[in-house]
């Protein structure tokens, strides 16, 4: 072991930026009284703003790959990009957060240090490239969003929607692991290049193994997505939730199941795109199916986005299993779209009361456009953004993802998923609906948490929509640079 | 071969069995040993795998400590056994159902003709003097040190999050401030009132 070589470290700049930081709140804010805990807050935001300047300091030149810690970490524009916008969705969270949880008492530092952790937990699954570094980047991730729905501690419901979270994430992580130690079996290696090599010798020697390690991978990632039929958790999960923390767990994390599932399925196992696609098929359509019929019965807001959630993650995969550039810079472009978009909902959602207390039914929202006509314009651009009506982004990124599909001769599936966005149509347009032609019952009063900062800041999230919508190219092109 | 094959069957047999024992037994505590002996006979498997280190850290770490320790909580708390087991007959027939699904088509995959696990190379055996301990060393904080590195913050961020959700600042509890109290002045504690001497 004497030809070991000391790595270069510069590469890992962000995540240890980000470490210290998190660590450097978490002291700092032991120290504050509750009065200043905005400070915590700054904080957090500079770590972001610190974190976002290193990734940017040690971005790679255009098209090329630095790879360290014997190939196990990798820095490359997609890595770039999707911790990029991890940190945006991220700040737009901590700061749209503020004001509710100092309204449900639960206005603490530990809320923003665990949210920095799960940062860290992504952007080391964003850059891993190695079994081993993926599933410690999700296991991060996991740990301080179990924490987070928790943090609640006197909601039996965020408990329970905390343990089922636990419980099933726990249950998905050992099928996933299951999938890992089947390929550390047959090739020896955790290294992600490593093992494509090793799949590419044995995929027409050995082709019933590898699709039986496939199978455990495909299933522990689906269920990190929530795709059909490993989905059970999500609604529960988004119900039970603070909305603040569904808002998290509904944006953020769904870029780095996108980077996970880049990672796994074409840097490591290119080899059997075959077996993976037929798989991805099957599940994209079920999820589509599954979330856009379910959502149509929800009365809870949560919940139906939550199901909508699903049947979104149907979309990103159609795009992953064209596994074409085209399929998969549309994949990563509805990804990051779709994160936005859910900021704005759920933003949205979180700043309005009804009765004295957070509104989560859709019929709390009666009559929004009535007492708040910008809030309820606000939530009405996301909610046609994620039905995919032009000239939102919702629309041109379900026009990409379906172009994509058809580009491989898959035309039946481009019309399934036309059909079936048809359907989920109705429901976001029935809560437009209760906004804006609906009356308020009596004694339903509707009163907004009304802070200049996160007012601009949602205006120009929930427009940004808008001009996505109109002018996608450049971000776009950034999705394509990243599968250069 | 044998031998190593009887033992190994023996030992992934007992691991099996009480593993399946730690989730059907009534008494909590038994479980908890089930929970023992399962690590127990593990620890047996990785000894013949060779990872005599894994092995002693797993009957050290998990059965000397963690299982001490749950095995305190257990015998602390007075669980509901009753109210736990409602759901259990209720969904048995589809965890069996769905555990025969799986059973069969493992069995399928892994004794079917094109099967794999046969035709892969065993690994060769190490030299007597191999050291395992030694050369987990040499590679824990050398080639593996950024994964070690967020093992540990993984850790940091368990003990965080059992602190963030267990923590309850009573406000009701009086203690005593020593700095307080030493800045006491006279005119803090006693008050001299001027008044009409009784008549």
């Amino acid at each position: 072991m004497t030809s070991f070589m000391q790595p270069n470290l510069l590469p890992a700049l962000p995540e240890m930026v980000m470490l210290a930081m998190a660590c450097l709140v978490l002291v700092v804010d032991l120290f504050l009284p509750q009065q200043k805990r905005g400070f915590t807050v700054l904080l957090s935001v500079l770590t972001l703003a610190l974190v976002s300047w290193a990734t940017l300091f040690t971005a790679p030149a255009a098209g090329a790959v630095i790879t360290t810690f014997g190939g196990s970490f990798i820095v490359d524009s997609l890595a770039v990009t999707l911790k990029l916008a991890v940190y945006l969705v991220t700040f737009l969270v901590f700061v749209y957060s503020r004001d509710y949880l100092k309204d449900l008492d639960i206005y603490k530092g530990e809320y923003y240090v665990l949210g920095l952790f799960a940062v860290l937990g992504m952007m080391i699954m964003i850059s891993a490239h190695s079994f081993l570094l993926l599933y410690l980047g999700l296991e991060l991730l996991s740990l301080s969003l179990y924490a987070m729905i928790a943090f609640n501690r006197d909601s039996v419901s965020s408990s329970e929607a905390a343990m089922k979270y636990f419980v099933l994430g726990a249950l998905a992580s050992g099928l996933l692991l299951y999938g890992i130690s089947i390929f550390y079996g047959i090739s020896g290696t955790l290294d992600l290049t490593a093992l494509s090599l090793v799949i590419k010798e044995q995929a027409s020697t050995n082709p019933v193994m590898l699709a039986f390690a496939l199978t455990f991978i495909v299933v522990g990632l689906s269920f990190k997505l929530g795709a059909v039929p490993f989905h059970m958790w999500l609604p529960d999960v988004y119900q039970g939730s603070p909305t603040s923390v569904t808002l998290f767990i509904g944006s953020a994390p769904k870029i780095a199941g996108f980077a996970m599932a880049i990672r796994l399925l074409i840097d490591g196992l290119a080899g059997l795109q075959i077996d993976w696609s037929m798989m991805l098929m099957m599940l994209a359509v079920a999820s589509m199916a599954l979330g856009n019929v379910v959502a149509i019965v929800q009365t809870n807001f949560k919940r139906m986005l939550a199901y909508s959630t699903i049947s979104h993650v149907g979309f990103i995969m159609l795009g992953l299993l064209a596994a074409t550039q085209t399929g998969l810079s549309s994949a990563m472009f509805y990804t990051l779209t779709y994160a936005i978009t859910s900021s704005v909902a759920f933003g949205v959602l979180m700043l309005i009361n009804c009765k004295g207390f957070n509104a989560q039914e859709i019929a709390d929202l009666k009559g929004l456009n009535d007492t708040h006509p910008w809030y309820a314009a606000l939530l009405a651009i996301a909610l046609f953004s994620m039905a995919g009506v032009p000239p939102t982004v919702g629309f041109y990124a379900k026009l990409v993802v379906i172009n994509a599909v058809i580009q491989v001769d898959m035309v039946w599936l481009g019309l399934v998923a036309v059909l079936l966005s048809v359907i989920g149509l109705y429901y976001y347009l029935r809560v437009v609906k209760v906004m804006y032609f609906d009356k308020p019952e009596d004694g339903q009063a509707i009163t907004v948490k009304d802070a200049l900062d996160v007012k601009i800041l949602l205006s120009a999230n929930s427009l940004s929509l808008i001009l996505l919508g109109l002018f996608p190219s450049f971000l776009m092109a950034w999705c394509i640079a990243a599968f250069a | 071969m044998l031998i190593e094959s009887i033992i190994f069957y023996f030992f992934a047999a007992v691991t099996v069995l009480s593993a399946a024992s730690v989730v059907t037994v009534r008494n909590p505590v038994h479980a908890a040993l089930f929970l023992v002996l399962t690590f127990f006979s593990s620890a047996f498997i990785w000894m013949m795998l060779e990872a005599e280190f894994l092995a002693i850290t797993l009957v050290l770490v998990y059965v000397g400590a963690v299982m001490v320790l749950f095995l305190f909580v257990v015998m602390m708390l007075d669980i509901n056994i009753a109210r736990l087991r409602e759901g259990f007959i209720k969904f048995l027939p589809v965890g069996i159902l769905l555990a025969l699904v799986m059973f069969g088509m493992l069995f399928y995959v892994l004794t079917g003709d094109q099967s794999a696990v046969e035709s892969m190379a065993a690994p060769a055996a190490k030299a007597a003097d191999f050291s395992n301990t030694r050369a987990l060393g040499q590679v824990l904080y050398t080639e593996y040190v950024f994964a070690f590195e967020i093992a540990a913050v993984i850790l940091l961020v368990a003990i965080i999050a059992a602190i963030a959700l267990t923590l309850r600042r009573r406000t009701d509890t009086r203690y005593q401030n020593p700095s307080q109290q030493m800045k006491v002045q006279k005119k803090d504690r006693l008050r001299i009132i001027k008044m009409e001497a009784e008549k």
